[in-house]
C-alpha cells in the first residue's frame, strides 16, 4: 500500500511511514523483552545450580542469598564424585546405554526397512498393531516381565534394561519407516536389479542414505536411557550395579541437605546431555518436529 | 490355447514362490518386532490380564479372587481415587498449559522477530533434559527457606508457601516444573506455523482481514493437527508421570502428590501385592482409552486437516 502511494504525494506518505516504522520497532521491542524475560525465568534454575554448586556448604544458607560464590569452591564436583561411587555409575551408564542404543537402531531399522520396503502377507495389518501398542502403558506389562526376569536370575543384571531393545519397538521403526519411505524407490530397484538381495538393499542403500534418521534415533536412544529412572530403580539394587539415576536418588536421601554437592552431581549427570544438545541440536529438532508434524 | 495355458502356467510358477519368497523375507526382516511384541507385550498382557484376578505376593502361591482388586482399587480403596484425582488434576491443568504457552511462543518466533535460531535453541534446551538430575534441580529450587522460587517471591516482596512440604502447593509446584519443557512443543508449533503457504496471508490481507482474523482464520485451524497430537501425547504421558514425584515429594504432603503410577509402584515393589497392581495397571489403561477416545471425539469438531472440509461447511 505504502509503496504505490509513495509517488503520488511523498510528503504525505512519509510521516506516516515513520508512524508505521516506529509502531513496527516497539513491537519488535515488545517481543524482543518478553522472549528475552521468558529466557531468563527459564535459564534462572539452571544459574542457581550453578552457583549453589560452587558454594562453601555455609554460604547455601545465607539471606540475601549471592549469584556469585565467594570463594568459588570447584572441590565441591570432587568431593560429590568421590563421597559416592559415581565413577562406577557413570562407567554402567555408558554401557546400557551405548549398547542399547547399538540394539534399539539396529533392530528398528530393520523393522522398519521391512515395513517400508518388503511387500508381504499381513504388513499393513501388523503396522496397524504396531502403531496401537504406542498406546499401552508400559504398566500393564511391568509386573508380568519382572516376574520373567526374575525366573531367568536377571535381578540386578543389565539384561532386563537391555535386552527388550533388541527386539525393535514402536515409536523409533515408525519414525525410521517414515523415513525409509521419502527414498525412492527407483534406487532399490537399480540395486536388485545390479543383483542385491533385500539384506544388501537394506544394507548397501537404505542404512547410508538414512544417516540423519539413525542419528536423529541413536541421540533420542542415548537421552532416554541416561535419564531412565524407572526401569533401575525396579531392575538394580546393588550399588555396584546402579544407573547414575539411582545413584543420585541415593545420594540425596543419605546426605541431607548438602546441596552443594547434590547439585554438583546432578550437573555433572546432565553434562553429556547438554554436551550432545551442542553438537547435534539439530537432530533433537529434527526428531521432535518429525514425529510431532508427521504424526 | 494349450500353448498360452502352458505359458501362464510357466510363468506363474516362479510367481507364486516369488511372492512366499518375499512374505519370508519380509516376515524374517520384522521378526525382531514380531518375536518382541509377542515375548515383550501379548505374553506379559495375558499374563498381567490373568493376575489381575489373583492374589500374589510372589512368597505364596498365587490364589483366585475373581473381581476383588477391581471391586477394592474402585470401591475400596481412597489411595486409588486421590491417586486419580492427582493425575487427572495434572493432566487437565499442564497439558493445556503447556499447549498455550508453547504456541504463544512459536507465534512470537513466528513474527519474523531477529534471531529465531538463538531463541528456538534456548527455549528449547530445557526440554531435553529430563530424570532425576532435574527433579533434584527443582527440588532445591523449590526449597522453603532458600529456595530460589521464594528467594524471588521475597525480593518482590512476598512471601512464598512452603511449596513441595504443602499440601496445597506442592501439586502446583510439579505443574510449573513441567512448564519449564514448553520448549519442546513449541518446536513443533513453529514447524507448522512455518509450513503455513505464505499466499494464505497475502490472500486475507488483499481481503482486509485483520490481525486477529488472519490468527483465528488461518494460523490456528492450520496448527491444530499439531495442538492435536501434542493434546493426545502429553495427556498420555501425564497419566504416567512417576521421577518427579517419587524423587521431589515422595507422593507427600498428605498424599496431595500422589501420582497413579507411583501409588501402582509402591503396591508392586514396595508392598509386593502384584495381583493388585496388575489390576491398577489395566484400571490407568482403561482410563488412557477412555480419555484418547474422548479426545479424538472433540477432534472431529475442532482439528482441521488440510485437503478436507470440516463437517457442516
Amino acid at each position: 500500500m505504502v509503496v504505490v502511494e509513495r509517488p503520488v504525494s511523498v510528503s504525505r506518505v512519509e510521516p506516516r511511514l515513520n508512524g508505521q516504522q516506529v509502531r513496527r520497532s516497539l513491537a519488535a521491542g515488545a517481543i524482543h523483552g518478553s522472549l528475552i524475560a521468558g529466557l531468563v525465568l527459564i535459564f534462572l534454575p539452571i544459574a542457581w545450580a550453578v552457583s549453589t554448586s560452587l558454594k562453601n556448604p555455609g554460604d547455601i544458607f545465607l539471606f540475601p542469598p549471592t549469584w556469585i560464590p565467594d570463594p568459588i569452591r570447584w572441590q565441591n564436583y570432587v568431593d560429590a564424585m568421590t563421597k559416592a561411587d559415581f565413577g562406577r555409575y557413570f562407567l554402567n551408564t555408558t554401557f546400557i546405554t551405548v549398547v542399547d542404543i547399538v540394539a534399539k537402531v539396529m533392530s528398528c531399522s530393520l523393522v522398519a526397512f521391512s515395513f517400508a520396503r518388503l511387500r508381504w502377507w499381513g504388513r499393513d495389518v501388523l503396522f496397524m498393531v504396531m502403531l496401537s501398542t504406542l498406546m499401552l502403558p508400559q504398566q500393564v506389562t511391568l509386573i508380568p516381565q519382572f516376574i520373567i526376569y526374575r525366573q531367568f536370575g536377571w535381578i540386578d543384571t543389565f539384561m532386563p534394561l537391555i535386552v527388550p531393545n533388541l527386539f525393535g519397538g514402536p515409536f523409533f521403526t515408525f519414525l525410521l519407516r517414515q523415513f525409509f519411505l521419502s527414498i525412492p524407490t527407483d534406487l532399490d530397484d537399480a540395486a536388485r536389479i545390479d543383483g542385491c538381495s533385500s539384506w544388501g538393499v537394506y544394507w548397501r542403500i537404505i542404512l547410508p542414505l538414512s544417516r540423519p534418521a539413525l542419528m536423529m534415533v541413536a541421540i533420542y536412544v542415548f537421552n532416554i536411557t541416561w535419564n531412565d529412572f524407572f526401569g533401575p530403580l525396579i531392575y538394580l539394587h546393588n550399588r555396584n550395579n546402579y544407573t547414575i539415576s539411582l545413584g543420585l536418588q541415593a545420594f540425596q536421601t543419605q546426605s541431607g541437605p548438602e546441596w552443594h554437592l547434590i547439585m554438583a552431581a546432578s550437573l555433572v549427570a546432565m553434562l553429556p546431555v547438554l554436551v550432545l544438545f551442542f553438537f547435534g541440536q539439530r537432530y533433537f529438532i529434527q526428531g521432535v518436529v518429525f514425529s510431532g508434524v508427521k504424526g | 490355447m494349450v500353448n498360452v495355458a502352458a505359458r501362464t502356467v510357466t510363468v506363474e510358477r516362479p510367481r507364486i514362490s516369488r511372492q512366499t519368497r518375499r512374505n519370508l523375507e519380509g516376515w524374517l526382516f520384522a521378526s525382531p518386532w514380531i518375536i518382541g511384541f509377542i515375548l515383550f507385550t501379548v505374553g506379559p498382557m495375558l499374563a498381567s490380564a490373568v493376575m489381575a484376578f489373583m492374589k500374589w505376593d510372589l512368597l505364596s502361591a498365587p490364589t483366585f479372587v475373581g473381581l476383588d482388586n477391581f471391586k477394592q482399587a474402585l470401591w475400596g480403596d481412597p489411595l486409588v481415587l486421590q491417586a486419580l484425582k492427582v493425575t487427572t488434576l495434572y493432566a487437565v491443568v499442564s497439558v493445556p498449559l503447556n499447549i498455550v504457552l508453547g504456541l504463544g511462543l512459536a507465534l512470537l518466533l513466528n513474527s519474523g522477530v531477529r534471531g529465531l535460531r538463538f531463541y528456538r535453541t534456548a527455549y528449547f534446551l530445557p526440554s531435553v533434559l529430563s530424570g532425576v538430575a532435574v527433579a533434584l534441580l527443582w527440588r532445591w529450587v523449590f526449597e522453603n527457606q532458600f529456595g530460589l522460587a521464594n528467594t524471588l517471591l521475597t525480593s518482590i516482596g512476598l512471601r512464598g508457601p512452603n511449596w513441595l512440604g504443602d499440601g496445597d502447593w506442592a501439586l502446583p509446584a510439579l505443574i510449573l516444573m513441567n512448564v519449564w519443557a514448553v520448549g519442546g512443543g513449541m518446536i513443533i508449533y513453529l514447524a507448522g506455523l512455518q509450513g503455513i503457504p505464505t499466499e494464505l496471508y497475502e490472500a486475507a490481507e488483499v481481503d482486509g482481514a485483520s490481525w486477529w482474523q488472519r490468527l483465528w482464520k488461518i494460523t490456528l485451524p492450520l496448527v491444530t493437527p499439531a495442538l492435536f497430537f501434542q493434546l493426545v501425547i502429553g495427556v498420555i504421558q501425564a497419566l504416567q508421570v512417576f521421577t518427579q514425584p517419587y524423587v521431589m515429594t515422595g507422593g507427600g504432603p498428605y498424599n496431595s502428590t500422589l501420582f497413579y503410577v507411583l501409588y501402582l509402584y509402591q503396591n508392586a515393589f514396595k508392598y509386593f501385592q502384584m495381583g493388585y497392581a496388575s489390576a491398577l495397571a489395566w484400571i490407568l489403561f482403561a482410563y488412557i482409552l477412555v480419555l484418547t477416545l474422548m479426545i479424538f471425539r472433540s477432534g472431529d469438531s475442532w482439528v482441521h486437516y488440510e485437503g478436507q472440509s470440516r463437517k457442516g461447511e
